[in-house]
């Protein structure tokens, strides 16, 4: 193709232009242009529709002509009905739930890993990384399947509650169509998200510092007290968001094992689009989860850049 | 110390064990001959072949390979080309409002996403006439938007790892920054863009949320297959596919693993050649 170029008498202007300053125009406006187009725009018209009136029509939506111009009366409903207070209570409360257990699951798991030696330790890391690549739906799928009345899995639960827990024997346990479902199964999907940047953190301190203390006197949890676990905050609050910002939008996951009198905020949203077809108020919802993420994603965001900048300053 | 302390191991053990019993559960249980997919009736390879003589299956998942293969690519190419962008181009006019723009795709939640996308195809298809029906165009279309920015986040990271000493030779040899781009700086990075395409073909077959909102009438991708079978109940038959998905999966990965592995030690190899043979 250089070579066109070269024996081409006159290079068209299109070809000059590409190779003095066009390359790079082209590599910044094509993404950005589409990003644009298709991210963008969608996220103002969810903005601008928030505002707006619900209507019979076709789109379902008028804006108001006159002062304030802003529908007020979604946002007021947001803070007044019980449904959508409910659905934020709930969505945070599972959420929040999800990322302790990812945690105290996850931190452990993570620390072990490092313990672990040469190639045991990437065959485990890919057995982590493994499930990601099977579809996502089936994983929940399989766990529908555990928590069924019927399952092997329930009943096995079953007997070790009336094993240990005093009072009448129950039948079965009812797991599926609750909120104890969804942290489970939660926790099942998004427990990698916790591990990889926590292992990622606890990997890189230096193990130095833990044997000066253990020369030091220190026993091994107190070590891990004073040394291991402040080191390891910047991968705990990684972790965390990872786990946290996801699921507290969660939509598959309740929908398949949630139950259906105390939605998750995700699954309120699809419904007001969907079935009631109110798209302002499904805007506003959604914005309202939006403001709700921005904090933790601040953080993220910061403590990521805090990592990054720490780690170009390395000599 | 060979082994982690015994609290390690037996949480290390139990979280494999969390991870992958489902899994081999869903495994065993798709060999079932009950109808009653969580009770042990005997062998039986029934839902294989119940699975093989489905034609809605295989359509469907033939369509999400080929919305896959369009949206990982088109993907890969304009994220590669926002990863150079944010690594490479120091300073241009809207970078800030397009780092903004990379990063929020990752973090809006999905069901947000889908709404945003449905809501401006139906508004189009009402001013502009286009789309006039939502389908394999609008699905490969929010399929883009969501995971380049994934392989944008890859590439990006590959780049600022990368030694820009190679880079700044092939300028002191002459090259244009446009030929250092093409014949240096891309494939150096071409395994970095490759396992972007992997990740967005993968997120691309896997998607349901922002699928089930763009996607129209016939238009039925695997994932939405099996969503709309698994609300109704746990069926034998999504076993199986579970089964040979996993499978497939498993594979797959292995085999790119591997070759990823030794496509980077030998590229790594040959970089260290490079420079010692030229120091």
């Amino acid at each position: 193709m250089d070579r066109h170029a070269e024996v081409s008498p006159a290079p068209s202007v299109i070809s000059r232009w590409f190779n003095r300053d066009g390359w790079r125009q082209l590599i910044i406006a094509t993404p950005f242009g589409w990003l644009f187009l298709f991210f963008f725009v969608p996220a103002l018209i969810v903005v601008a529709i928030s505002i707006a009136e619900s209507t019979r029509t076709s789109p379902p939506f008028t804006f108001l002509g006159e002062w304030p111009y802003v529908h007020l009366a979604n946002i007021e409903r947001l803070f007044t009905d019980t449904l959508y207070i409910r659905a934020f209570a709930t969505s945070l409360a599972n959420a929040l739930m999800a990322t302790l257990l990812c945690l105290l699951l996850g931190y452990p798991m993570a620390l072990g890993l490092t313990r672990v030696q040469g190639s045991w330790r990437n065959i485990l890391l890919m057995l982590i990384i493994l499930p990601f690549w099977t579809s996502y739906l089936l994983r929940v799928f399989a766990w529908i399947g555990l928590m069924g009345a019927n399952s092997w899995f329930n009943r096995l639960l079953t007997a070790a509650y009336n094993h240990l827990v005093p009072g009448p024997a129950v039948d079965h346990l009812q797991m599926m169509n609750t909120n104890f479902a969804v942290v489970l199964v939660m926790v099942y999907s998004y427990l990698p998200f916790m591990i990889l940047p926590l292992y990622a953190n606890l990997e890189k301190l230096d193990q130095t510092l833990n044997e000066a203390a253990m020369d030091l006197g220190s026993r091994p949890f107190r070590v891990f007290l004073d040394v291991t676990l402040p080191l390891s905050i910047p991968g705990i609050i990684a972790g965390g968001l990872l786990v946290f910002i996801p699921a507290s939008g969660e939509l598959v996951i309740p929908s398949l094992v949630g139950s259906a009198s105390d939605p998750m905020i995700g699954r309120v949203i699809s419904d007001e689009f969907a079935s009631a077809r109110d798209w302002p108020m499904a805007a506003t919802v959604a914005i309202a989860l939006l403001v709700l993420l921005v904090g933790p994603t601040m953080l993220y965001s910061y403590f990521e850049n805090r990592a990054r900048n720490r780690l170009e300053e390395r000599p | 110390m060979n082994r982690p302390p015994l609290f390690l191991y037996s949480c290390l053990c139990f979280g494999f064990a969390f991870f992958y019993v489902p899994i081999i559960s869903m495994i065993v249980f798709s060999f079932n001959r009950s109808r009653l997919a969580t009770v042990w009736g005997g062998f039986s390879t029934e839902w294989y072949g119940k699975l093989f003589h489905n034609p809605q299956i295989f359509r469907a998942a033939w369509l999400s390979l080929e919305i896959a293969l369009v949206s990982a690519t088109f993907a890969t190419i304009l994220g590669t080309m926002a990863g150079i962008a944010m690594a490479r181009f120091r300073r241009f006019r809207g970078r800030t409002l397009m780092s903004g723009f990379i990063t929020a795709p990752l973090i809006m939640p999905e069901v947000i996403t889908g709404i945003s996308m449905l809501m401006m195809f139906i508004l189009m298809a009402e001013w502009i006439g286009w789309p006039s029906s939502r389908g394999f165009t609008t699905i490969t279309i929010a399929h883009i938007t969501f995971s380049m920015t994934f392989v944008t986040t890859i590439v990006q990271a590959r780049l600022s790892s990368m030694d820009l000493s190679i880079e700044e030779a092939a300028m002191d040899l002459g090259s244009k920054p446009w030929q250092v781009l093409k014949d240096v700086t891309l494939p150096v990075i071409s395994p970095a863009i490759l396992s972007g395409w992997l990740l967005a073909f993968t997120i691309s077959l896997d998607d349901v949320v922002i699928t089930s909102f763009v996607s129209g009438p016939g238009t039925t991708t695997l994932p939405i297959l099996v969503w709309s079978k698994v609300r109704l109940g746990v069926t034998p038959d999504i076993n199986a596919l579970a089964t040979v998905i996993v499978l497939i999966v498993t594979v797959g990965v292995t085999i790119a693993g591997i070759l990823l592995q030794r496509q980077e030690s030998r590229r790594e190899k040959d970089v260290q050649m490079a420079l010692r043979s030229g120091g």
